[in-house]
């Protein structure tokens, strides 16, 4: 439900962005989410698309890149990325683990429309 | 044209809950994060609290809740500090909202700030508000599985209270296996069982307080 609170910030990102730029109308936003947030990218373009009609983002695509759980463990150095939240390490146990990422909420990168779409 | 941003969509808050953080530092004061579900006895558990730490440490409160100011209502009628805010629809309190509260208050006379978010165990994982430490509670009323489901919200957290452990004999609950879920996700996190209600593991959760939040004008 906080995705209306994320989608509303990004927006003042982007429109902000887009200003500094003349004006110009937002086509596509690349965004990077961690798998341990607890945005759900359909809620987060539902409420994006409310939040930005009538302004120059409107219809813009939201494009979501998911980043994986990575840690890595202090004790055997080793990295893994983990599907589920635990916290251990699974090569020796190692409860001292640090999150290397997933827990991301980036704006990576947004297009304006000039009709040039090389990055 | 593509535009390179990169850069942390909650950037404006995290900003905000900085200035907060500032603040709170500046007055010497020690700021709690409580969050968990609805129901779980965050407000009792702040009742119970400030009875035990009337005397010893100057307690002061900002509710979060949707709507009503019953929560605060509540704390008030302990003769303490409150301001409620309320969300009016949002699921969490942000740095901006918290603000907003602290203009209410005398910060110089407060040692121990607690911000009772809304109720939630989702959103208010993901939103600084210039804390010192977020603490978590949860209920054996709720079922031993709520770790796994709500991860971020253990992830971030530095403590975990189980509240209405009187009710054990009553519920089907795992302690064991809810202690060993959150201590997956979370290995260096405390969990402190209690009872709002009989009062049991009250003293261990007041100790914890009182080693972190210095009593300066108390």
């Amino acid at each position: 439900m906080h995705e209306f609170a994320v989608a509303q910030s990004l927006l003042e990102i982007v429109e902000h962005e887009a200003l500094r730029h003349g004006g110009t109308p937002v086509t596509r936003i690349w965004l990077r989410i961690g798998h341990l947030s607890s945005v759900v990218p359909d809620a987060l373009r539902f409420a994006f698309a409310a939040l930005s009609r009538d302004g120059i983002a409107e219809g813009a695509v939201l494009e979501i890149e998911e980043v994986p759980l990575r840690i890595r463990c202090r004790a055997c150095a080793g990295e893994f990325v983990l599907e589920d939240p635990c916290f251990v390490c699974p090569q020796c146990a190692g409860a001292e683990v640090e999150l290397i990422s997933g827990r991301e909420l980036e704006i990576d990168s947004m297009e304006i429309a000039d009709g040039d779409k090389t990055r | 044209m593509e535009i390179k941003l990169v850069k942390d969509i909650l950037a404006a808050n995290n900003v905000i809950a900085e200035q907060n953080r500032q603040l709170f530092s500046q007055h010497g004061i020690y700021v709690i994060n409580l969050m968990g579900g609805p129901g779980v006895g965050k407000t009792t558990l702040l009742e119970r609290t400030i009875e035990r730490l009337k005397g010893k440490r100057r307690l002061a409160v900002i509710e979060g809740d949707i709507s009503t100011a019953r929560d605060a209502e509540r704390i008030a009628a302990h003769g303490i500090p409150v301001v409620q805010i309320n969300t009016g629809g949002e699921c969490h309190l942000d740095g901006n909202m918290v603000r907003g509260g602290l203009e209410q208050m005398d910060l110089a006379a407060i040692d121990l700030l607690v911000v009772e978010n809304v109720g939630n165990l989702v959103c208010p994982a993901e939103f600084n508000i210039g804390e010192d430490t977020k603490v978590m509670i949860n209920s054996v009323t709720e079922g031993d599985d709520k770790p796994l489901k709500y991860p971020l919200m253990y992830q971030v957290s530095t403590i975990l209270l189980l509240n209405k452990i009187d009710l054990l004999p009553h519920v089907t609950f795992d302690k064991e296996r809810f202690c060993v879920d959150a201590r997956t996700i979370n290995p260096r996190m405390e969990i402190i069982p209690l009872s709002c209600t009989t009062g049991e593991g009250l003293d261990r959760w007041i100790n914890w307080l009182e080693e972190r939040a210095g009593a300066t004008g108390a």
